[in-house]
């Protein structure tokens, strides 16, 4: 495969997921494929962001372990990352603002400066003075120079994005991009000569999408009438989608005082008769168990989505995480069958919403998507073919007209089946009570005055008889990869998409590897999953947690407990060589070191600098210290003045725990 | 309305009897609501009664009709679901103060300032009765409960003052103890298009041994017997704070205001049960082709 990563860093409010987003949809419109992730914080305007585009001519599951070019838009960006870049790789920044220090770079790697008040000259004698903004269009001109993307797909791009603004404000960003282009040219060459495209992709659709995106459209195709949603990152972006196409797709939005409030709206909407959803992040749907229960024992059409992100409590607001399996397994008092489904990449969250909706309505139970930040927010490109366009809606078992002739009409009839045909409200002679309390078969309260042992037992029966149904209705887990593999590697959610990447580079290092990924939590398949690990040699989970949920799940389900876990649980995604690194060290039995590595102990300078007021300062040297009075050993971090190089500080950070146990200015 | 045919009271009974205790204000609640459905003609299958917890919200039981049973607190936004999916069904939901002006009063803040096209009945006991007599979020001041040995020493919530200020645009008192005019009351409160809330003084004779029948009956009085004006702001909201040794009943506000549903672009189109579903292939294209 062919690839090119292009990282863009700045702060928010600089614009740079605009000049992402267009690099993405240019490439994405010439038949090349993109990943991208956008590492950010919750933060509108200031902080760090740190934007990841990998382009490449075959499908690409994840962002990568490369950097191949480096746009820096502040100088804090220029000093943090221009190190990242590959060997032949670029760092373009703009040398009107900013210094760039060589050092902080490899050998091989060009360094291309943007005069940007010389390159613009002409332009801005035509257009007037630019905004601070426009550096970007300059910068991604370059960037399509150094990337051989040519420059005709950006500007269709750019020419969409603006075609609501005036056409003046087009032709100022066109001549910007052709500047960066022609002002990259006249510096250095292509870091690759030419795209080796597949004419398949070249022609079809490559839309630049999202996981919540994915899941907007599935729940719309699939006819959802009513979304109900609180405001919460990273589930946002469904109800902005859901907003702004409401009339258009004819989905009913509702904004709701609170998470309580989305789900039992939700749930009111399915007992009305419309097929409904709601979405939220980790702590929403800690507000929303109660009602999940009562959706099971009404039983209740509902499709809810869990965006997990770094928790606990308010946590890691936009970072990405993994720890909410458990949260959702036990949403709600009491068993109850429901659906727990996690899908796995862009194009799986719209195929898991639709078949969401579609078991939702069949077996009449909540269905749960647990999606995560790094599959929810981040985009990719997917060929549009890959989306069931032609849903199928069947809205299961529904009594449509009734009369006394058929006899009493019995809402929850205790059927061989588990599912009890469904009346909407409004339909004559079907009338009954959608009751919290447990009930009988025509939903009488068996709760108070009519207790009845046996009654509970066979309705309990009844619904539970549910999901034996609904498991064969689901595809059971398939191993990935080689059959006769050394190390099998467990996981789920969007971290399929990396340890898939990470099989190849096993491979390649000599390390035969397969992979499982559990998609159906609830109900699961405990057969085929005891089949497949019971063959597996080394079993290893790779999970964004701390604890390895899914390890743990999967022992609890079938009693075999993995062999070793590789965990990342700092916010940020797995790459796929942390995979590689960790299974060696797993299958040498080296002992998982937590000790601060280099970069890690750069991060919490900088760190330190910024809560500090700072920034004048950049840590320059690390080094180690043995023990000396703090009970571990430290880095000993230096830092200097960035205008003069003059030393002006120094830190010792704990190797073990991560302490500042002194900061000394010197 | 035009072609009302006025329906006998026994069309809403429902399949078991209600197991309140003898003497429970619900029960008069239960006829009137009955009543007001006769009154107006709405078809059993095209009323939806919502309810919460507590000895009130077990009504939904006890009357032919649609119904959820929901959970504490929650009967409003349930019903607010359902009411949007079918705006043809006369939405009504039951409950207690302890459901309605505590756990779950954040929702009906909501739903009035949203002024939903729904009915909303308090059964207002002024205790917590299914739980056996606790202080509840209208409890009086000094009154001693099973939580206030020492006599309660919050002030009691004023739901009336509050449905008034927060966009309610029809806002009512009732008592269990004059079903005529209560069942009047529910009836124009169900008729009224936007957001109705009738409090009701509801009795509990087993665990409120305050704000008894005599006690009220003592108290009050009917407003449309005195030249009092239902759509002057001002008016209605002092006319709130009016207790003590004379307690009004009968309707404190009433104005026409724009509902909810009116405005929404998609609920506009009718009810959405009754809309299409899913995607043509043309709308589906258009919506990737906004992402390339």
């Amino acid at each position: 495969m062919q690839e090119i990563t292009v990282g863009i860093a700045g702060a928010a409010g600089d614009g740079l997921d605009k000049s992402g987003d267009t690099l993405a949809r240019s490439s994405g419109r010439m038949g090349l494929h993109v990943y991208a992730y956008n590492s950010y914080q919750s933060i509108i305007r200031g902080g760090h962001i740190w934007l990841k585009v990998r382009i490449g001519n075959e499908k690409v599951y994840n962002h990568g372990d490369n950097l191949n070019v480096l746009i820096a838009l502040n100088q804090d960006s220029l000093e943090r990352h221009s190190l990242e870049v590959n060997d032949g790789g670029v760092v373009i920044f703009n040398s009107d603002k900013f210094k760039h220090d060589s050092a902080l770079q490899k050998k091989s790697v060009f360094s291309l400066g943007l005069p940007m008040a010389q390159i613009t000259k002409d332009t801005v004698a035509k257009y007037g003075p630019l905004q601070p903004i426009m550096q970007n269009t300059i910068a991604l001109g370059a960037v399509m120079y150094l990337c051989s993307l040519g420059v005709e797909e950006a500007k269709a791009v750019l020419m969409d994005t603006f075609a609501h603004k005036d056409q003046k404000i087009v032709d100022l960003n066109i001549s910007l991009l052709n500047d960066g282009y022609a002002y990259a040219k006249s510096q250095t060459k292509p870091i690759m000569s030419q795209w080796n495209i597949n004419a398949e992709l070249k022609k079809s659709m490559l839309p630049f999408i999202t996981g919540n995106e994915a899941i907007a459209l599935g729940a719309v195709a699939s006819g959802c009438k009513f979304y109900s949603a609180y405001p919460m990152t990273p589930a946002s972006t469904i109800l902005h989608w859901m907003a702004s196409h409401a009339k258009q797709v004819g989905v009913a939005v509702k904004q709701c005082e609170d998470e309580l409030s989305v789900i039992n709206m939700a749930i009111g909407a399915g007992i009305g008769g419309v097929r409904s959803m709601c979405a939220t992040a980790g702590g929403g749907f800690a507000l929303m168990t109660e009602a999940i229960g009562m959706a099971g024992i009404m039983e209740v059409p509902v499709v809810c989505v869990e965006v997990q992100r770094g928790g606990p409590s308010t946590g890691l607001p936009t970072k990405t995480e993994q720890a909410d399996l458990f949260q959702v397994y036990g949403a709600s008092q009491g068993e109850f069958p429901k659906l727990i489904v996690a899908p796995t990449t862009v194009s799986d969250a719209y195929d898991a919403t639709v078949e969401a909706f579609h078991m939702a309505d069949k077996y009449q139970l909540p269905a749960l998507i647990i999606s995560d930040l790094l599959l929810s927010e981040h985009p990719e490109t997917v060929e549009a073919s890959k989306f069931n366009m032609d849903v199928k809606i069947d809205r299961g078992e529904l009594v449509t007209s009734w009369n006394e002739s058929m006899g009493k009409y019995k809402r929850y009839k205790f059927t061989d089946s588990g599912v009890s045909p469904r009346a909407l409200p409004g339909t004559a002679n079907t009338l009954y009570v959608s009751p919290s309390d447990d009930h009988d078969e025509e939903s009488i309260l068996i709760s108070d005055m009519y207790t009845t042992p046996a009654t509970r037992k066979k309705i309990m029966e009844k619904r539970m008889r549910k999901m034996d149904n609904l498991l064969k209705d689901l595809t059971p887990p398939k191993l990935e990869g080689p059959d006769d593999a050394d190390v099998t590697l467990l996981c789920w959610g969007s971290t399929y998409g990396v340890v898939k990447e990470s099989l190849e580079l096993l491979n390649k290092v000599g390390i035969k590897a397969n992979l499982l990924c559990i998609k159906y939590i609830v109900p699961f398949h405990v057969k085929e999953v005891m089949e497949i690990l019971n063959k597996a040699k080394k079993k290893y989970s790779v999970e964004v947690n701390f604890t390895s949920q899914m390890a743990r799940f999967v022992r609890s389900e079938t009693g075999i407990a993995m062999d070793g876990h590789i965990n990342r649980y700092d916010g940020e995604p797995i790459e796929p060589t942390f995979i590689v690194t960790k299974v060696k060290g797993l299958l040498t039995n080296k002992p998982n070191n937590t000790h601060l590595t280099e970069a890690e102990a750069m991060d919490m300078a900088y760190h330190y600098l910024r809560t500090h007021g700072l920034e004048s300062m950049r840590p320059v040297k690390f080094s180690h210290e043995s023990t000396n009075g703090h009970n571990e050993p430290t880095w000993l971090v230096e830092f200097a003045d960035k205008k003069t190089g003059d030393a002006t500080a120094k830190l010792k950070l704990g190797a073990f725990t991560g302490s500042n146990h002194e900061f000394v200015k010197l | 309305m035009s072609t009302l045919i006025e329906l006998p009271v026994e069309t809403y009974k429902g399949p078991v009897d209600p197991d309140w205790c003898p003497g429970c204000g619900d029960f008069g609640v239960l006829k009137a609501l009955q009543m007001a459905s006769g009154k107006l003609g709405i078809a059993p299958k095209d009323m939806l009664i919502v309810s919460g917890i507590g000895c009130s919200s077990n009504l939904p039981g006890f009357i032919h009709s649609y119904g959820i049973h929901s959970l504490h607190g929650r009967s409003i936004p349930v019903a607010t679901g359902a009411h949007l999916a079918n705006t043809d069904l006369h939405v009504v939901v039951t409950g207690g103060d302890g459901d309605g002006y505590g756990i779950g009063l954040g929702h009906l803040l909501h739903a009035m300032r949203r002024n939903l096209n729904m009915t909303y009945l308090v059964m207002d006991n002024q205790i917590y009765g299914l739980t056996t007599g606790q202080a509840s979020p209208t409890t009086g001041l000094g009154q001693k409960t099973k939580s206030t040995p020492i006599g309660n020493f919050e002030n009691p919530l004023n739901p009336l003052a509050l449905a008034i200020t927060s966009g309610a645009t029809f806002v009512a008192r009732g008592f269990s103890g004059e079903q005529k005019q209560l069942s009047d009351l529910i009836a124009k409160a169900i008729a009224h298009k936007g957001f109705s809330l009738v409090d009701i003084f509801s009795p509990c004779v087993t665990y409120n041994k305050v704000n008894t029948y005599p006690w009220f009956k003592e108290r009050v009085y009917k407003l449309e017997e005195t030249d009092f004006t239902t759509n002057d702001f001002h008016a209605s909201l002092t006319k709130a704070f009016e207790w003590g040794d004379k307690i009004p009943l009968g309707v404190l506000y009433e104005v026409d205001h724009p509902i909810y549903e009116d405005s929404d672009p998609v609920l506009s189109q009718g009810p959405l049960v009754k809309q299409k579903l899913g995607l043509d292939k043309k709308l589906f294209t258009e919506l990737l082709q906004e992402l390339v």
